[in-house]
């Protein structure tokens, strides 16, 4: 029965059926076994062996991968383009970070048992209370989830209630972000100020220098990827899903034949909220560090262009765009870094103007199955325009 | 009296307590008559001040005669010191005065033993200059302390100003190279400490009302008995209303630690229209060792009352600085307003089009100091405002024409195409003038500000630009309102297809529209200059508030623009005492995330059957 929906032939743009399972397994084992053994099996100075710091990189852009993946889900199926994606994920970072601060103990610069060393050094003499249960890591991974859930609830709840969309959406999403920002900068807050949590020394026991760790991580993030792509498919090609798409396409429409929008448009913020948190919690302990920068509405527009380039509502056109901006950005920002923000900005307006479909969109146009899955997507389009246009 | 005199008696030696007791008589009056009345009879000084002919000393006559002539309250000077000498409390000084026989009766004759060898003569010389209370002496006591004082060949003396030599008498310069055989005259620290104090009090006599000001307010600070003395004096000469207060504030100061509890009631009773935090911290001090009982009550009162004011002083302070940072806020909003609110563009880059703007003043005031006499220097804002706005301008056409116009009806991905040209523009400013802060100054006549008491100065730049924020909205509406453009503006913003059926060029219009928003954020972007720095990120910073304010205020309607902007700028400024600055910018920024919930289309919006928006 399951089964029997996954490998149904898709009703959102991309690719589907069986084709599509061929490309998940091959890429899926790609990705999980060819890495791994490029990178720890064989030998330095071979031409075939994958360098060590490829290993967190990759892992990090399949972390992107995931936020992407979630943003997709709102914006790409339910038409809310939200702009504080990256407080969520800097959410799920924080969690995990504080679970990893917790971790190192006796080993910090100051030698405290119990208070991180930024606590020393702010002279506090206790634990705040929220920082309490993080010492273990099956408390931390609740909240990686907890915590952004409860927030996109939250601020879901009220904001779809009174029928906030749009643009106004997206406004407020980038004032909440801002809001998280301005507030992780302050010391008071005890998550580090600044410099946010860094210095992490293990991970559940497992050394995080080593290469083995950075190798379980990516591998993790791999199998996150692969998880969270089935379960948006999922949710995308149930019931659910088409009331999602129709909600996108004509509110007022499916507001009006009964269906809860509200309802729906909550339910799929707050597990977008709970993808891009597991996102930030893998992310954290590959990079290093988690500060407040995360939170800068600048960086959560950043995971909107990687949808629109890969090409919203496919999902796997989110996670083709994460990727290739990406690779795009650290290319560029090593080679010629004063070009990268042009390349951005250029990049925003291209694809904007020319390519509303993405890259799954070229793909698409080129490939075999291109004919009636277009055509229909169009109308859907002209239809979503033309209610924009109201909007306006 | 008494009590200064035990307390001080070098300066006892030398001050007129007749005369600042006469003067604290008159300024009595002025603050209660019916303490001075008690003060004449109770103290034997003030007898003598009443009859300062008394005196039949040739030295206290001869200043005597010159001071009433210049000024009364300096006569009684000169024939105190004399009283006090023959006190016997100071052998030292009596004892000089028999051995040289240096005669000190006018200007010209003190101004000449300032060259006498002994100390104690120059030290009577800069006292009896201190009581003349002439303008005169003040460069020449200035030089002596600095050590620029000479005496000439012919004994008359001359300072060293700068390049220049001058005589001291008149302080006319005197040409041609320096002659030689000139002495230089020295001090000690006793006149020096001694000039610092009588200069104090000359400048209680400045021709300039604020300098006489500012000598009022440092005596407060450091109060002696001789700067008392001169401050009454100087209060019998003062007109001008600001500095009489300030004077009157200064004297009543002193006057709080009188040994006459009457007088201190009076004191304590005058301070109490004080708007000086530092006079609450006079008062309080003296309540701890005040024993008075109602002299207490009084300075309880006082405390109360200038406590009480000081907080509307704050308020008002408060207010003002909120709608100064609404004002900033307005006018980074205004041309988000005709973008977002008439044309439902999103403009990104709105930011970026006021960080041009501030760049254009950059340039303009570069070219200015380049290309122009020192002179025009100040005109550069004048001429950065059209140029700022033109500019702006141009560059927001070419990005409706070339980008924006294939977006409309597709507001998320206008949302992101601004982005993108917001980030370009960026770094093209960035590589063209490099990463770092350019500082554009403001013209001089923008700097300063006015002093409005309780620690608050209202600057001129801030000032400068609520009223400029005010002209551009007034023009703004008027132009909607009642030129052709405007009523082709509208028309477009409501019902296109109709615009265009009565023969609009919409697309012209759309095209001019965008062009006067970006230019009025130019406009506004060399406003912001005159605030602070100009970077490449200054864009940044106002792009999430001005979508608050327009959100906020109501998107569509201008009106609600400026209650929008006006209120986030107040509301941010009084919650920041409680909160610090930040944590002030987070509330407001959840209270509007509250707040849209309730007022999903703002606090002024457009009235419409539509289902949506």
């Amino acid at each position: 029965m399951l089964l029997d929906r996954l490998f149904a032939a898709p009703d959102a743009p991309g690719m589907g059926g069986p084709r599509l399972w061929l490309w998940f397994g091959g890429i899926g084992a790609l990705l999980l076994i060819v890495v791994p053994v490029l990178n720890l099996a064989v030998p330095e100075g071979s031409a075939l062996h994958l360098p060590n710091w490829a290993v967190p990189l990759a892992g990090k852009y399949l972390c992107y991968a995931v936020l992407a993946l979630s943003l997709d889900l709102v914006w790409g199926y339910c038409g809310v383009l939200s702009l504080g994606h990256g407080a969520f994920f800097a959410l799920g970072g924080y969690s995990l970070g504080m679970y990893l601060m917790r971790e190192i103990g006796t080993r910090g610069v100051y030698k405290n048992p119990i208070l991180p060393d930024f606590m020393v050094f702010l002279n506090w003499k206790s634990l705040p209370w929220y920082w309490y249960g993080f010492n273990h890591f099956w408390f931390a991974v609740i909240m990686v989830m907890l915590v952004p859930g409860l927030l996109a609830f939250v601020f879901g709840f009220l904001a779809f209630r009174s029928r906030i969309t749009g643009v106004y959406l997206s406004i407020i999403t980038q004032a909440m972000t801002y809001a998280l920002l301005l507030a992780f900068f302050r010391n008071d807050m005890g998550f580090g100020g600044n410099n946010g949590l860094t210095d992490f020394k293990d991970i559940i026991g497992f050394d995080l220098r080593d290469q083995g760790t950075k190798v379980g991580l990516y591998v993790a993030s791999a199998i996150a990827l692969g998880l969270a792509f089935l379960l948006c498919r999922y949710v995308v090609t149930s019931k659910l899903g088409r009331v999602m798409m129709a909600v996108r396409d004509a509110e007022a429409r499916v507001r009006f034949l009964g269906y809860s929008v509200t309802g729906v448009k909550l339910f799929a913020f707050t597990l977008s909220a709970v993808l891009a948190g597991i996102a930030g919690a893998l992310y954290v302990p590959q990079v290093g560090i988690i500060n407040p920068s995360e939170f800068s509405p600048g960086n959560s527009i950043e995971i909107a262009i990687w949808v629109a380039v890969g090409g919203r509502g496919g999902l796997v056109g989110a996670i083709l765009g994460a990727i290739a901006v990406n690779l795009a950005k650290t290319w560029l920002t090593g080679a010629v870094p004063e070009i990268w923000l042009f390349f951005l900005g250029g990049l925003f307006i291209l694809v904007t103007l020319l390519l509303p479909r993405g890259l799954m969109g070229l793909l698409t146009r080129t490939g075999r199955h291109a004919g009636p899955a277009l055509a229909a997507e169009a109308a859907a389009a002209e239809e979503s325009g033309a209610t924009e246009e109201r909007h306006a | 009296m008494k009590l200064l005199r035990l307390v001080l008696p070098l300066a006892a030696l030398l001050v007129a307590p007749p005369g600042l007791v006469r003067a604290e008589n008159q300024a009595a009056v002025q603050v209660a008559a019916e303490s001075s009345d008690q003060s004449d009879q109770t103290d034997q000084s003030d007898q003598s001040a009443a009859q300062p002919s008394d005196n039949t000393d040739a030295f206290s006559q001869g200043s005597a005669v010159n001071g009433d002539e210049q000024q009364p309250a300096g006569a009684a000077e000169g024939g105190a010191t004399d009283e006090n000498a023959g006190t016997a409390e100071s052998t030292e000084a009596a004892g000089a005065e028999a051995a040289k026989p240096v005669v000190i009766s006018d200007f010209a004759s003190a101004v000449a033993a300032l060259s006498s060898e002994s100390y104690d003569d120059k030290l009577k010389a800069v006292q009896f200059l201190g009581g003349l209370g002439d303008a005169r002496a003040a460069p020449i006591l200035q030089a002596l302390t600095e050590d620029r004082l000479y005496a000439a060949a012919d004994g008359a003396l001359v300072y060293v100003d700068g390049q220049k030599l001058r005589a001291a008498l008149d302080g006319k310069e005197i040409p041609g190279p320096k002659p030689a055989g000139l002495n230089l005259i020295s001090a000690n620290n006793r006149v020096r400490g001694l000039i610092q104090g009588v200069l104090g009090q000359l400048r209680l006599l400045d021709p300039d009302a604020s300098v006489r000001r500012r000598a009022a307010e440092a005596i407060a600070d450091q109060p002696t008995a001789e700067s008392a003395a001169a401050l009454a004096r100087a209060l019998a000469k003062e007109t001008e209303p600001a500095t009489r207060a300030a004077m009157l504030t200064t004297l009543a100061r002193l006057q709080v630690q009188d040994a006459d509890p009457a007088k201190r009631l009076a004191a304590v009773r005058s301070l109490a229209d004080s708007t000086d935090p530092t006079v609450a911290g006079v008062l309080r001090h003296q309540l701890e060792v005040e024993k008075d009982a109602a002299v207490r009550a009084a300075a309880e009162a006082a405390i109360k009352s200038i406590q009480s004011r000081l907080l509307w002083y704050d308020i008002g302070a408060d207010l003002f600085e909120g709608l100064s940072l609404g004002s900033i806020l307005l006018l980074a909003a205004i041309g988000l307003a005709i973008t977002f609110g008439v044309m439902g563009v999103i403009n990104m880059a709105h930011g970026e089009m006021i960080m041009l703007g501030a760049y254009t003043a950059f340039v303009v005031q570069q070219l200015f100091r380049a290309l122009l006499p020192p002179g025009w220097i100040d005109a550069y804002l004048v001429v950065a405002l059209p140029v700022a706005f033109l500019v702006t301008a141009l560059i927001g056409i070419g990005l409706e024409r070339g980008v924006i116009r294939f977006l409309y009806g597709r507001p998320l991905e206008t949302l992101l195409a601004t982005w993108g040209i917001s980030l370009i523009l960026q770094q093209a400013v960035r590589s063209i003038f490099g990463p770092d802060n350019q500082a554009v100054s403001n013209p001089s006549w923008m700097t300063g500000g006015v002093p409005l008491g309780g620690g608050f100065t209202l600057t001129w730049n801030r000032l400068g630009i609520i009223i400029f924020c005010l002209a551009v909205l007034g023009g703004l509406a008027a132009l909607l309102r009642y030129s052709a453009f405007g009523l082709h503006m509208r028309a477009v913003a409501q019902n296109r297809p109709m615009a265009a059926a009565m023969g609009i060029r919409t697309g012209r219009v759309d095209a001019y529209t965008f062009g006067l928003g970006s230019g009025i954020a130019g406009v506004a972007g060399v406003a912001l200059s005159q605030i602070g720095n100009v970077s490449p990120n200054l864009g940044q910073i106002y792009i999430v508030d001005s979508f608050m304010v327009v959100v906020f205020g109501g998107v569509g309607s201008l009106w609600g623009t400026l209650m929008g902007a006006a209120s986030l700028g107040i509301i941010n400024k009084f919650l920041e005492p409680f909160s610090g600055a930040i944590l002030g910018k987070i509330f407001v920024l959840v209270f509007i995330i509250l707040f849209i919930q309730r007022r999903p289309r703002g606090l002024f919006a457009l009235k419409g059957r539509a289902l949506e928006g």
